[in-house]
């Protein structure tokens, strides 16, 4: 089996504010999370809007703001991922396919924007030829940004991110506002990196396409990993009450909403995030929740077994 | 009650060709029609010609045989925009913003699982999911008979999406509320449709 290419071990994440005039807080809003990405797969990372999906990346690239303190152990091919490195990994080795069209310069061309101002011999060539491997031609160097419609402003911020052929590709919900095959085809693209090679993390809230895409899966829930497994275990053995919930409401599963809404940073209670919608809860989620790991799956739960 | 849109031609800009070219399209009171079809296509200004955001280049948009421009009061056909973060005021507390469509029903607001505190908050201090539900509400008010539902749930996930949908349409249900759902999930559309016609 492969060494896995980017190990994180119990990140916290938090953040200081200002509450009421000089009176600071500390806002956690990820607690204990865990996550293996290995050299050839794609590892997909879900869960809904405001589980710290997008903070990850940022932690992982050194681009959190300030205010916000970071402990836990991130590992890159076994080695702690310093500040340092970051910033020497990031845009090389680690590349972030970001969420949003508008992380292009409005007022540069495609072409010098993917040369990142290097003029040696072979960038244009380079440029060029990434290009072409995502179906766009030498005319688009010479576009700007707004010239470019969705799925092709999509395909530059990939080309822009596989340049320099990165060990590690960190997308960022790369497929919003696509069509189901549009986003197939972004997909498709991420499974021929990861086929050469490259180890792919990819950011999401859309299970379904996760499912679709992705080697294995890990679920977020509160800034909390609750399940890592398989994706092809998916659904048909759910080994955390809220992976169950999550893939029973899926419109081709049956649709089954449970009730109530994801906590907020700062106001979750101890123990488990779910415990309070969860139809399983037992006198033990109020505590430390255990993380068992069964082969390489990764559950965070008191209870043994799966869920029915 | 039956919405109509008799052969709609719409363009953004007089040199581009148009968005939207002879589209005719019927929703009437207790269907539930999906609209499927790939980005780009018009799935979204078809809405806004509906609701009346847009005039149509030519064609026209009846409400049961009479324009929908002529109509006073309350518009009848209420659109549900795909990002709620965008469709409602800032500046504006949660009460004020559900004020906008009128009285909102308690149980409906118990039902979408609007917490109570919530009504004081500003819109930045929720999520898209939550934010969603209050739009809901608010498209919801005494008058709707017709509700567009453009990407109502496409960027929440799905235990979110599988809560407003179970209200909608015991909601739709109730009240005989003609419904025109706009998605890319085919699944989704499968699930709560009476019928599907593709852009």
């Amino acid at each position: 089996m492969e060494n896995p290419v980017l190990e994180v071990e119990d990140l916290s994440i938090s953040f200081t504010q200002y509450a009421h005039g000089a009176g600071r807080r500390e806002l956690p809003v990820i607690r204990g999370l865990d996550l293996t990405v290995r050299a050839g797969e794609i590892s997909a990372v879900v869960g809904s809007s405001g589980s710290g999906k997008s903070l990850l990346a940022h932690a992982l690239l050194g681009l959190l703001p300030y205010n916000a303190a970071c402990t836990g152990v991130m590992r890159y091919k076994g080695q702690r991922l310093t500040r340092e490195k970051m910033e020497a990994l990031r845009g090389k080795e680690m590349v972030l396919v970001p969420q949003s069209v508008n992380f292009l310069d409005p007022l540069m061309r495609v072409g010098p924007q993917l040369a990142r101002g290097k003029r040696e011999k072979g960038v244009k060539e380079k440029i060029r030829a990434v290009l072409a491997r995502y179906g766009l031609g030498p005319e688009t160097e010479e576009m700007y940004p707004f010239e470019l419609s969705g799925g092709m402003a999509r395909r530059v911020l990939i080309s822009s991110a596989v340049v320099e052929r990165p060990v590690l590709v960190i997308a960022d919900e790369p497929t919003p506002g696509l069509d189901g095959t549009a986003a197939k085809r972004i997909l498709g693209h991420f499974r021929e990196l990861a086929d050469q090679g490259t180890a792919v993390l990819f950011i999401t809230h859309d299970l379904e396409l996760a499912l679709t895409a992705a080697d294995r899966v890990a679920v977020f829930y509160a800034g909390v990993t609750v399940e890592e497994c398989p994706a092809a275990d998916f659904g048909r053995q759910a080994h955390h009450p809220y992976t169950a919930a999550l893939w029973r409401a899926m419109p081709g599963n049956g649709f089954v909403p449970i009730p109530g809404s994801q906590p907020y940073p700062g106001r979750e209670e101890a123990g488990c995030p779910f415990a309070p919608r969860c139809d399983r809860r037992r006198e033990e989620c109020a505590g430390t929740i255990p993380v068992r790991r069964e082969g390489r799956d990764y559950i965070r739960c008191v209870r043994e077994g799966v869920v029915p | 009650m039956r919405l109509e849109g008799k052969s709609l031609t719409f363009r953004y800009r007089k040199d581009r060709k148009p968005v939207l070219e002879g589209i005719t399209i019927s929703i009437e009171s207790g269907e539930r029609l999906g609209l499927a079809g790939p980005s780009g296509r018009g799935k979204t200004t078809l809405c806004r010609l509906l609701a009346g955001y847009e005039t149509p280049t030519s064609g026209e948009v009846l409400l049961d045989g009479t324009p929908l421009s002529a109509r006073k009061g309350p518009c009848p056909v209420q659109l549900l925009w795909q990002n709620p973060e965008t469709a409602v005021d800032p500046r504006m507390r949660m009460d004020r913003v559900l004020a906008e469509g009128g009285p909102v029903a308690p149980e409906l607001l118990e039902a979408l699982g609007i917490e109570p505190d919530w009504l004081k908050r500003w819109p930045g201090e929720l999520s898209g999911g939550e934010l969603q539900r209050f739009c809901l509400a608010r498209a919801l008010g005494p008058a709707t008979k017709i509700l567009l539902c453009d990407e109502m749930s496409a960027m929440l996930d799905y235990i979110t999406q599988a809560q407003l949908w179970e209200v909608l349409l015991a909601e739709a249900e109730r009240r005989d509320l003609g419904l025109l759902v706009v998605s890319h999930s085919g699944k989704l559309l499968e699930r709560v449709c009476t019928r599907v016609i593709t852009l």
